[in-house]
């Protein structure tokens, strides 16, 4: 049957994988992409995990989904919709089936969808397929629970055990609908369960047959397609999340730097995996403390620097909250942190899963009293890396506070990243006071250039000195209340930060004539990108400018606002970026696009609005 | 190197004439001076209030942070800087009341810092406040009526917390306070010292038993590991364990003798009869404990996150980041 198999050629393609919090969803989907990243496809995933630690099984709130996008060439996105469906149960059809694509391919479990199933998932009947209005053509139904125990009938395990390879059979199948080269699956397995043999074996043998099952009744279902790789960069690459190429960049720049690493934290959703990252590398020296709260995260970071080590701290938006104080103490002793903020829905507590840019007045703004302090956004899970690198850089060689913000989309979602070779990367030298200063230097005696005061780490004999929270004399250190030294520290504070040099501002697309210019900032890169591309696929004449270093702003700011006649600044918050730019820029007045969801942009609603901006 | 009290001393002290923080000051320049470590190397680390201001008048390296963070902010300088020799300082709000987490976990996960509680039980920067140490139906500005609420006694947060060292000075008993002071010091984990200390503001006399020497000689009993718990102007009395509890007890009478007297263990693992005493008041008939009260051995933070990096670095076989990187699933594109 084989030779009748139509092999399609497709640019790119976006499955999703859903089904329990408890099945496996994201295994199957990291396999999957690393799969297809090793023949050199490029990839985009994203995680979509409910709140609840392990919902009622079956039930609507239970669902988790984990999409994976592939494309023959550049992908910045997950994908809107997905190209194929796989609902491990009920209640994800239920759920998910809004982000596949009408013309989507449906792998279900029968087993899954038996009356009690159909019921916790609130069908009305029997015919859920009809309920939802789905064409039973594109619908591959197999009974994989079945098909699964059957398969592992003489191994040994019992059935609770048998039910853990489900997500493999879907896998399987997933694999043979887009040709997938099923031995770097197994290699993934081997590796994974090396200490567990048996588990790899059988994990194996369930994906084969679910490949089996695709190939024996290939009639059923849509054809094979493949996707294949246009642009290969050539080198060696890894998969990797948001959080863990964050992780990697504290990493890099403490070594870059010849520091120790400490990280203060305290576990707080999306965040979490960074400190569970560092924690692992204690051959490289890297100190974590899980401390008693937020506060001492950033508390106990900055006396880690205080005493000569790079203090990091991680967190999400409530976080911030709670180390705004010590941040702020971190900016009047101008000492090096860097605090990163993976940022949720809020306000409070707010949408802990999920991904909104809401906390960028805050990250500029939060704290009392004149509190400058530099904020940089990374744009997709491998830039974390860079961005991570870039704000230790910084913090440490003008020793101030960086906030570094991320976002739950681009921490969870992961890419394929090109191994960085760390010699290729900018030195890091912080400010350390000179031994010829010794008798004559004060603690806020700077560099005259740059505005930075020297660092003199404890264990210096001869540089004892204090700091704190109170306001200090400019040139004895001394308690201050002088109003002119205080209103002078407020603009040397505020000065140190303005002369940061960053780089400038990219404009990709049209950029020289350009009708609209597309601004955003952070994690929304890739979907802005993507618009753009499909707006000037269109013939449109579209441009993108965004902001990774939000404060300062890059020096050419105000002239590629400047240059354009529509000006659309699209965040996921209520314009935040837009009033900040509004606040640096005279007589900017951008059109906005704000969309609080949760969830990532959807590209072709961004294209719509951005249509309707240019028609006006 | 031989050092004086001068070699820490900097700067003019601003408290009220006659303020317990004078005299600990003071104390700890003498017991730094002794201990001998070199002022470089020393940092300490205060919050906010009237005594957090002692840093600034310290010649070694300080912080005087924010209130009630100094316990947090000198976890992370020890932990990372292993060979600092760090000092907290905190009052009884600082360290009791918006400091009372770290404080607590400090202690929980025996940090190797010396952790000084300056208890003169109100808030004297704030302008007379009661604090977490004021005693129930206490008057002040902010409960003119009395306060409806009972005060934190230290050593039970401390010996709650799991903590292994407390000892207790009152401020103006220079000799008292640098032993304990010293003590703190050879101490390997948390070691608070709690200072009874006058506000002459707003709260004077709250420790006034025990505040002068002959008040000490009457109502203070100072507590030395091995030594019979006796106390008294003519060392009459004596301490003997009765039942659940203590009981203070007078030698010579009703056939009791030296002998009778219970025997200070510092050392002593289970904490119930140090926190029988480190809880004796005036009030019960029983006289204050001075000096230290709890002193044991047991792994400290600082030194086991080293122990830990060391092993896993032996064990592990990426030790920079070039080498980290190999360790993941790599594909070549070519």
């Amino acid at each position: 049957m084989a030779e009748t198999l139509e092999v399609k050629e497709l640019a790119e393609v976006a499955v999703r994988f859903s089904g329990d919090s408890g099945d496996g969803m994201q295994l199957a989907g990291n396999i999957f992409s690393t799969v297809s990243a090793t023949v050199g496809n490029s990839i985009s995933t994203f995680p979509d995990y409910p709140a609840d630690i392990r919902a009622p099984q079956g039930s609507l709130t239970g669902v988790s989904g984990f999409q994976v996008h592939i494309g023959a060439e550049m992908v910045y996105t997950p994908g809107d919709k997905c190209d194929v469906l796989v609902a491990m149960n009920a209640a994800a059809l239920k759920t998910q089936y809004k982000y596949a694509k009408k013309d989507a391919t449906i792998i279900i479990d029968t087993d899954s969808f038996q009356a009690a199933d159909l019921k916790k998932a609130a069908f009305q009947t029997n015919d859920y397929l009809g309920e939802m209005n789905i064409d039973p053509d594109r619908v591959i139904a197999c009974p994989i629970t079945q098909m699964v125990k059957d398969c592992l009938a003489d191994s040994g395990m019992d059935v609770k055990a048998m039910l853990k390879c489900r997500n493999m059979f879907a896998l399987g199948l997933v694999c043979w609908l887009f040709d997938r080269d099923l031995e770097i699956a197994f290699n993934f397995l081997r590796e994974k369960f090396a200490k567990k043999p048996g588990v790899a074996d059988a994990n194996i043998k369930v994906i084969q047959a679910g490949y089996d099952y695709g190939h024996n009744t290939h009639s059923s279902a849509n054809n094979v397609r493949r996707i294949e790789t246009k642009h290969k960069v050539p080198g060696r690459y890894m998969d990797i999340t948001g959080n863990k190429a964050t992780a990697y960049g504290f990493i890099a720049a403490a070594e870059k730097a010849g520091l120790k690493l400490y990280l203060g934290s305290y576990p707080i959703t999306p965040a979490t995996d960074v400190l569970h990252e560092l924690s692992k590398h204690k051959s490289l020296g890297v100190t974590t403390v899980q401390c008693e709260d937020e506060i001492a995260g950033c508390a106990s970071a900055l006396g880690a620097s205080f005493a000569g080590a790079l203090g990091v701290t991680s967190t999400s938006g409530p976080g911030i909250c709670l180390k705004s104080e010590a941040m702020n103490l971190a900016v009047i002793m101008e000492l090096p942190i860097v605090v990163l903020d993976v940022q949720r829905g809020g306000p409070a507590t707010g949408l802990p899963t999920k991904s909104e840019q809401t906390d960028l007045l805050q990250a500029l703004f939060g704290r009392n009293g004149e509190s400058p302090m530099p904020v940089i956004a990374a744009t997709s899970p491998t830039d974390c890396f860079d961005a991570a690198y870039n704000a230790c850089k910084m913090a440490l060689e003008h020793m101030t506070p960086v906030i570094l913000m991320t976002d739950a989309y681009v921490a969870n979602g992961s890419a394929a990243f090109k191994l960085p070779n760390l010699a290729e990367y900018p030195a890091i030298n912080p400010p350390y006071v000179p031994e010829e200063l010794k008798g004559t230097w004060t603690p806020y005696m700077r560099n005259e250039e740059t505005g930075v005061r020297y660092w003199a780490v404890p264990g210096r004999e001869g540089f004892q000195h204090i700091l704190g929270g109170l306001e200090k004399d400019n040139k004895t250190g001394a308690i201050s209340t002088d109003p002119e030294n205080h209103n002078l520290m407020t603009h040397l504070r505020q000065e140190k930060i303005d002369k940061i040099q960053v780089p400038d501002l990219d404009v990709l697309g049209d950029k020289d004539d350009a009708e609209l210019l597309i601004v955003g900032f952070g994690g929304t890169y890739g979907h802005l990108h993507a618009a753009m591309d499909e707006l000037r696929a269109k013939g449109k004449k579209v441009a993108l400018a965004h902001f990774k270093y939000i404060n300062p702003l890059p020096a050419n700011t105000a002239a590629v606002l400047g240059k354009y006649k529509k000006v659309v600044v699209a965040e996921q918050n209520m314009g935040q970026l837009a009033a900040w730019l509004r606040m640096k820029v005279d007589n900017f007045t951008p059109y906005k696009f704000n969309q609080v969801k949760g969830q990532p942009f959807v590209v072709n609603e961004l294209v719509e609005a951005f249509t309707e901006i240019l028609n006006k | 190197m031989a050092y004086t009290a001068q070699d820490f001393k900097k700067g003019q002290p601003r408290w009220c004439p006659g303020c317990g923080d004078h005299f600990f000051l003071a104390s700890l320049h003498k017991a730094m001076a002794e201990i001998g470590v070199d002022p470089w190397n020393i940092a300490v680390i205060s919050g906010i209030g009237c005594s957090s201001r002692l840093p600034h008048y310290m010649a070694t390296y300080g912080m005087n942070t924010i209130h009630g963070r100094a316990a947090a902010i000198a976890t992370g300088a020890k932990v990372v800087n292993p060979s600092l020799s760090v000092w907290q300082i905190s009052g009884d709000g600082d360290g009791l009341a918006i400091g009372g987490n770290h404080f607590i976990h400090a202690n929980r996960r025996n940090i190797n810092l010396n952790m000084i509680l300056l208890n003169n039980r109100i808030y004297g920067l704030t302008k007379g406040q009661y604090s977490p140490t004021s005693p129930r139906g206490f008057v002040s500005k902010s409960s003119p009526y009395g306060t409806v609420e009972d005060p934190f006694r230290p050593a039970e947060l401390c010996f709650g917390a799991r903590g292994h060292f407390f000892a207790r000075a009152v401020a103006t008993d220079a000799q008292g306070t640098i032993d304990i002071l010293k003590a703190a010091h050879q101490h390997k984990g948390a070691a608070v010292c709690e200072i009874l200390q006058n506000c002459v503001i707003f709260n004077d006399g709250t420790h006034e038993s025990v505040y002068s020497k002959e008040g000490r000689a009457k109502n203070a009993i100072y507590v030395q590991h091995g030594k019979p718990l006796i106390f008294g102007e003519n060392s009459e009395y004596g301490l003997v364990q009765e039942g659940f509890g203590l009981k203070v007890v007078k030698i010579g009478e009703n056939g009791i003798t030296e002998k009778d007297i219970l025997v200070h263990d510092a050392h002593c693992q289970d904490n119930t009869l140090q926190l029988k005493l480190a809880l004796m008041g005036n009030g019960d008939g029983f006289p204050v404990a001075l000096g230290v009260i709890r002193d044991v051995d047991a792994p400290t933070y600082d030194d086991s996150v080293t122990t830990q990096i060391e092993e896993i670095s032996s064990k592990k076989k990426y030790h920079n980041f070039a080498e980290l990187l190999e360790t993941n699933d790599i594909w070549e594109v070519k």
